[in-house]
């Protein structure tokens, strides 16, 4: 599977972003609108730390609960009639939805957004098996034009300006022609997307929250696509993530006040759409199925470390890569996989291991900015720092994927000679001594070194270390 | 163990266990009376959508002006709804009722593209985020509000809340949750391209509440 092939090269693709005017253009646009109106939705400080302080200890209560929540969420959905089906891995979850689709004989799907299929690579699987899935929302719908992957979890074509979406529609959409104007763009994908709304057997999408109390299924947008692909194809399949559940109807609430609030600063998505059950008897539209797939791909081995297990809070709000100098600089397709910003570099390399994408955690200032506006107070700095550690140190009990990969001997070799050097005044002083008398004769270019001077210069080491020189002036051992 | 639930129940089970945390107070904002509606009213336009404040007597009349002023030619209704079955009585309007009376398979060309406007009942509204509550049922199927180009919703004043967390407490929602609920809180809208916003991207452009007034049917 291509996703399997992924791994991480987040230098080189930053250093190509980061030389892309247009991109850093439109990335700091963006991010600068989404800033300034988050802010304003939560200029009172109290409300917006007890508000935070509730859904981050909802997110907790409903984690510390996981299995036994998603045990009633099934009984519950099962009782509602909705099917339940479970899948370790994106394989597994990406065949599940391919066996419902042709079981019911369906080859044409319509999607609402979401990011765990795009985790599955789900329509690059279905293609393969000759069923074509349309991406409905429109930022997807534009990428997918464009074949390519979304670059931000809740706006995935951000990286696009609207000369470009308005080349790409006019080379991809039949008899368009070239407009610029945003409501022209809108209005021809709204109507070359209504026949595949009609023509649908079957409707993908993700879940927001699915509650365990009542075995319901919430999907929050602005655009109607999700309700249209929820409602008007006979079939319906949602597909999430396992850490998704919450325990109670009334956890929505703060978590709604939450979310739209601090992705795009609304105070409210357009559409709260909550699905308990498939078309009941003398009802006359919905879908007369409606399927759950819960994928797991990794998230149970995270939730084995009580630290990391933070990770699984995250509500895809965005508000970290919104606000994050990194991701803002070098743009979402820099970190390879689905997930890119702050929560991608704690999530990836725990779904798909420190081997392949151990280079993650440390594309980070630790500056804080993700842990200041995460709205469930995930830690993502300590989270980052931590996983740093297991690629090096693994320790027992995390069992994190990959871990230790980035153990090097010349780097432990290199740390105890420090240790070695630093705990012993004789060497010390031997060392510093030399350091005086060569170092300024070791090139900048030299193995080791050459990294490190190529983006700085290299310091001149001074003949007499400050040592010699205090003892010089009679300054006495300590 | 070669069931993926087993195996996924199983590690979760496994996991050490972590004490459940306290959920700290939080509670949602109230209003008073007269700042309720103010609240709900001014959300509501903030997110482009137009409020009507009508009465029982008078809001199929206002309806009738107010579309026929946008050029509706059709709307689709709910004959067995009680606002249906009103409307319905002895119209004369300048354009075609259109009754949502079969299943989608059997109008779905009228649905998808064959109306204009269509008329929805709310369960209640919510002051806080200017959203209508709105439960769809077998009378007001779920694509009635989501379709056609424009959207009106009649809602009674007295219905109007403070917020979600209120009327899912006081309506003790986990009790029966229906096929479908949602809240909607303007016309349908996307900032996709640019952070530009646009409306109608795939539900109505345009959301028309008429607000009916408690009592006195002046
Ligand atoms: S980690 Fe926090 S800020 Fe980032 S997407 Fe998740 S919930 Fe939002």
């Amino acid at each position: 599977m291509a996703a399997e092939a992924l791994k991480s090269d987040f230098g080189g693709k930053a250093h190509i972003a980061l030389n892309d005017p247009k991109l850093r253009a439109n990335f700091r646009r963006a991010m600068d609108g989404l800033m300034t109106k988050r802010a304003a939705q939560f200029a009172d400080a109290d409300e917006w730390n007890a508000l935070r302080a509730r859904g981050a200890a909802v997110r907790a209560r409903a984690l510390a609960q996981l299995p036994e929540l998603l045990e009633r969420l099934e009984a519950r959905c099962q009782a509602n009639g909705i099917q339940v089906h479970w899948a370790e891995t994106t394989a597994e979850a990406n065949a599940i939805v391919l066996g419902i689709l042709q079981a019911a004989g369906a080859k044409r799907v319509i999607k609402g957004k979401s990011m765990v299929t795009e985790e599955m690579h789900l329509n690059a699987h279905l293609e393969a098996h000759g069923i074509a899935a349309v991406e409905s929302d429109l930022g997807e719908y534009i990428i997918q034009l464009a074949g390519e992957a979304p670059s931000h979890i809740v706006m995935p074509c951000i990286h696009k300006n609207k000369v470009e979406i308005a080349e790409l529609f006019a080379d991809k959409i039949e008899g368009q022609a070239y407009t610029e104007n945003v409501d022209e763009l809108t209005a021809a994908a709204r109507k070359a997307l209504r026949g595949r709304f009609a023509d649908a057997d079957a409707g993908i999408s993700g879940v927001n929250f699915a509650v365990a109390e009542t075995g319901t299924l919430v999907l929050i947008e602005n655009e109607g696509n999700g309700r249209l692909s929820t409602t008007l194809p006979p079939l319906h399949i949602a597909v999430t993530g396992i850490e998704k559940v919450l325990e109670k109807l009334e956890d929505v609430p703060p978590l709604l006040s939450l979310l739209p609030r601090s992705a795009t600063g609304q105070p409210i998505t357009t559409y709260v759409n909550m699905i308990t059950s498939p078309r009941k008897a003398g009802e006359k539209d919905g879908p007369k199925a409606v399927h759950l797939v819960l994928l797991d791909n990794g998230r149970s081995r995270v939730y084995g470390d009580s630290e990391l297990s933070d990770t699984l809070r995250c509500i895809r709000c965005a508000a970290c890569m919104n606000h994050c100098p990194v991701y803002t600089r070098v743009g979402g397709h820099t970190y390879t996989f689905t997930y890119p910003g702050p929560i991608g570099k704690i999530l990836t390399p725990q779904l798909e291991g420190l081997d392949c994408a151990g280079d993650q955690p440390h594309a980070s200032t630790l500056c804080r900015a993700c842990a200041d506006v995460c709205p469930v107070q995930i830690p993502i700095p300590d989270l980052l720092v931590r996983l740093r550690t297991e690629a090096v140190h693994p320790s027992a009990t995390a069992g994190v994927k990959g871990g230790g990969s980035a153990q090097s001997l010349s780097e432990s070799l290199g740390w105890r000679g420090y240790t070695a050097m630093y705990g012993s005044p004789l060497i010390y002083r031997v060392v510093t001594r030399l350091m005086g008398l060569f170092g300024n004769w070791v090139p900048a270019s030299a193995p080791m070194l050459k990294q490190w001077t190529s983006v700085r210069t290299k310091p001149k080491f001074a003949a007499k270390s400050l040592h010699q020189l205090a003892r010089e002036k009679g300054f006495s051992h300590d | 163990m070669t069931d993926p639930r087993e195996r996924i129940l199983a590690r979760l089970k496994a996991a050490p266990k972590r004490p459940i945390p306290e959920c700290p107070a939080w509670s949602a904002p109230t209003y008073g009376a007269d700042e309720r509606k103010a609240k709900f009213r001014a959300m509501l336009e903030a997110s482009h959508a137009d409020v009507h404040e009508v009465t029982a007597a008078d809001w199929p009349d206002r309806l009738k002006a107010i579309l026929a002023a946008k050029g509706v030619r059709s709307m689709l209704y709910a004959p067995d709804s009680a606002a249906g079955r009103q409307l319905a009585a002895g119209w004369t309007g300048d354009f075609a009722l259109v009754p949502y009376d079969h299943p989608v398979e059997d109008m779905k060309e009228i649905l998808v593209t064959g109306v204009d406007a269509a008329l929805t009942t709310a369960e209640a509204a919510i002051a806080q985020t200017g959203s209508l509550v709105l439960w769809p049922s077998a009378d007001e199927p779920r694509l009635m509000s989501l379709l056609p180009p424009i959207h009106v919703a009649l809602v009674a004043e007295e219905t109007l809340a403070d917020s979600l967390a209120e009327i899912l407490t006081a309506q003790n929602w986990a009790a029966s949750m229906p096929t479908n609920a949602v809240l909607i809180s303007g016309p349908s809208k996307t900032a996709d391209i640019e952070q530009t916003l646009a409306y109608g991207v795939h539900g109505p452009k345009e959301l028309i509440v008429l607000l009916l007034n408690a009592g006195d049917g002046r």
